[in-house]
């Protein structure tokens, strides 16, 4: 699960989907927080999981909380400020103690890209996957950050296959390729599907399902406009862009 | 990745091999049994030595992913996949009996064989599209006819899938399939269009009804992109006796705009089953190729197969569907004729693709043989498709998407489901009569349609008040005078 931004209901409804689903590890790509009204339950519960065994990885919202130095857009820093006198100091040093990269077995998790710490590039064209592709040697890599879910393989003949992945479609992901997964987003959604967003990976068949979970929109808009944060975040979930 | 031979006699994951059926520059095919398995199996393994052609593998790899998500009798039956890294293979049912290309000797075949043989492709290809895939490579090497009469489509090598990653789409410097018959959208690279397959199939029908292949067998880039703006001569220019009703429906497949084409395999059977329905246009007259001046015109104008469409290889099948409307003609001015009427002109505005087709049951006793004249001497038939025409003349449908049927039989929800299957039906459409005490006893036809239809159906029926206030009305009628409804 990647970009929940502090977004309960829709990672309310997700965790409930995978557990559904028999989900066995959580991996968190990180952006716990930014944009949504519920930082403080979202961080809890990533909390939690993770002393049950779940991993989570640092998003570029995360290092904002306390790196005043990175860079957001209006909105999101007007959130950003906000979200700073939310949190306890429990959760900031959660936030501030995530890694940037989890290494498991043939895997690669991240959140952004995967040539340099703390740019935050995004992986949102074959080129940027290309290049991601070639700065590390992991055989799957699953990242976050751009909020729409793309698949890049390098197939047999050595050429970047770009893929938009359907809800519910087990997609094999043999070993003996070399994968970019790009997850879509749990908490804010920009690829036009509102319904939140997560993936299932089968490490045993070698396949993944990228999902759509619908959740309470309606509910998730008021609290941002009640806690006085831009009414556009409200606005865009309604639209998933 | 595995690179150990495979020799008759071995024996992989228990799979033993025996003879050789295939070798080629892609993939070499053994027979194969199983202790555990009790049916004739092929192994299919791709040809992996130094200096094959990487696109063997790529297709060998889109093929096991493609061959275990299909289903139904116009696919080889996937049974198992070998360990890539070990060793690669699929074992897939054997199909029985020979390939299309076995005709090849045989050519020109007779028209109706040729259209029936169309019309089963067809069937298959619409299955196919139907779960996503486009064959992308249709041929006479590629089909096999069961036993029991379905196509099988084979070799699915160069398939695209649209809910999968498409390995073969990137870069491979030539177009991928078989150069006689692919369509002019897949020699430009496009990979996606289900239709591209009708042409292949139109390819087919033209080379088996006249033994001559309509653009040849070029083997450079060059003479592939010809059928982009050179149109081959009608299969009127070939064999004089070529029937019109069969040169439209070839002609519509081998349109260069994919748009042009049939919108689904199932309208293309339909058409090839029904050839008194085909609509004739120019198509069909057409003795003489395009003239040299529209032909150089064609050349240097913009690319007519660029991908214009939005949606998905299955969504093609749901957005052209062809509907059935089941009509009962003794209340034809009734309110239940103009409710069915209406439900139908609903259905139709949003699908621009569909068809109808209407039908009505000319009941026949079951012993005695009706006589096809009615009281007045008139030709019951032939009154019935009057009739039929004048039900559907408000709904403005142009001609070719609309046809007409009268079914000759003795049970009318038979007939009704006897016609939907045999010719793949959507959706049908038909009218529930008010309530009787003999419907309940005996049962609808409407009833009986719904339960054992092989597709939707909608029942349709004006709105019914509480007996308390209006009672059984006084068109209720007996089961005998009972058409279709």
């Amino acid at each position: 699960m990647a970009d929940i931004h502090a977004n309960r209901e829709a990672l309310e409804a997700c965790l409930r989907d995978a557990e559904a689903r028999g989900a066995m590890k959580m991996v968190f790509l990180g952006d716990f927080v930014g944009y949504g009204a519920d930082p403080v339950w979202v961080v809890d519960t990533v909390m939690g999981l993770v002393a049950e065994g779940a991993s989570a990885l640092l998003g570029n919202h995360d290092n904002a909380v306390s790196d005043l130095r990175e860079s957001l857009t209006t909105e999101a820093q007007i959130a950003m400020s906000w979200t700073r006198g939310e949190l306890g100091p429990d959760a900031r040093e959660f936030l501030a103690n995530l890694p940037m990269r989890i290494e498991d077995e043939t895997r690669l998790y991240v959140h952004a890209n995967l040539q340099s710490d703390r740019r935050w590039l995004y992986i949102d064209d074959r080129n940027a996957a290309a290049r991601a592709l070639q700065a590390r040697q992991a055989q799957a890599v699953f990242c976050g950050h751009v909020h729409k879910p793309a698949i890049y393989g390098i197939n047999a003949n050595e050429q970047l296959v770009a893929f938009q992945p359907v809800s519910g479609v087990a997609v094999p992901m043999p070993p003996y390729r070399r994968w970019l997964a790009v997850l879509g987003a749990v908490g804010q959604p920009r690829d036009g599907n509102p319904a939140a967003s997560y993936a299932l990976l089968d490490t045993k068949k070698a396949e993944i399902t990228y999902l759509r979970v619908p959740y309470d929109i309606g509910a998730t808009a008021a609290k941002i406009r009640k806690a006085g944060l831009p009414e556009s975040l409200a606005d865009r979930l309604r639209r998933g862009h | 990745m595995g690179k150990r031979r495979i020799r008759p006699g071995d024996t992989v994951d228990g799979y033993v091999i025996g003879k050789l059926i295939h070798s080629g520059g892609m993939a070499t095919i053994w027979e194969v049994s199983h202790p555990d398995l009790d049916m004739p199996m092929l192994m299919k393994a791709p040809v992996l030595n130094e200096g094959a052609d990487p696109a063997a593998i790529v297709g060998f790899e889109m093929e096991q992913m493609i061959l275990p998500r299909l289903v139904g009798p116009h696919i080889p039956k996937f049974i198992a996949a070998g360990d890539f890294m070990v060793q690669p293979y699929i074992v897939m049912e054997q199909v029985p009996g020979e390939p299309l290309l076995k005709c090849l000797k045989r050519l020109p075949l007779p028209y109706d064989e040729v259209a029936a043989l169309g019309a089963k492709v067809a069937v298959a290809l619409d299955s196919l599209h139907s779960q996503h895939v486009v064959h992308l490579d249709v041929k006479p090497s590629n089909i096999m006819i069961r036993p029991t009469g379905e196509a099988v489509l084979i070799d699915y090598g160069l398939s695209h899938h649209d809910e999968l990653p498409d390995l073969m789409a990137e870069q491979f410097r030539l177009p991928y399939g078989t150069a006689p018959y692919m369509a002019p959208e897949q020699v430009m690279g496009h990979r996606s269009d289900p239709r591209s397959d009708q042409f292949a199939l139109g390819v087919l029908m033209y080379f088996f009804a006249t033994g001559t292949r309509p653009f040849g067998d070029p083997q450079r880039l060059s003479g592939l992109k010809r059928r982009l703006w050179w149109d081959p001569p009608p299969p009127r220019a070939l064999r004089p006796d070529f029937p019109h009703w069969f040169q439209e429906i070839i002609l519509r497949c081998l349109e260069v705009n994919p748009a042009w084409r049939y919108p689904t395999g199932a309208q293309l059977a339909f058409e090839l089953m029904n050839p008194d329905q085909v609509k004739l246009t120019g198509r069909s007259k057409r003795l003489n190729r395009d003239s040299f001046t529209t032909v150089l015109k064609r050349r240097f104008s913009e690319d007519p197969t660029a991908p214009s469409r939005i949606g998905t290889v299955a969504s093609f099948g749901t957005n052209a569907p062809i509907i059935a409307v089941a009509i009962d003609l003794t209340e034809i001015s009734g309110p239940l004729a103009v409710a069915l009427r209406v439900t139908v002109a609903q259905i139709l505005a949003s699908l621009p693709g569909a068809r109808v087709a209407c039908l009505n049951v000319l009941k026949q006793g079951v012993i005695t043989i009706d006589t096809t004249l009615d009281d007045e001497g008139r030709n019951k038939h032939v009154q019935r498709l009057v009739e039929l025409k004048h039900w559907a003349e408000p709904l403005n449908l142009e001609e070719g998407r609309v046809s007409f049927h009268v079914l000759e039989a003795p049970h009318a929800a038979t007939a009704i489901l006897r016609y939907a299957r045999a010719n793949f039906v959507d959706h049908i459409v038909m009218g529930a009569r008010a309530s009787s005490a003999r419907r309940t006893l005996l049962g609808s036809v409407s009833g009986e349609v719904a339960t054992h239809a092989p597709c939707t159906v909608t029942v349709v029926r004006t709105r019914r008040y509480q007996r308390t206030e209006y009672g059984e009305g006084p068109n209720e009628r007996s089961e005998d005078s009972w058409t279709v409804g």
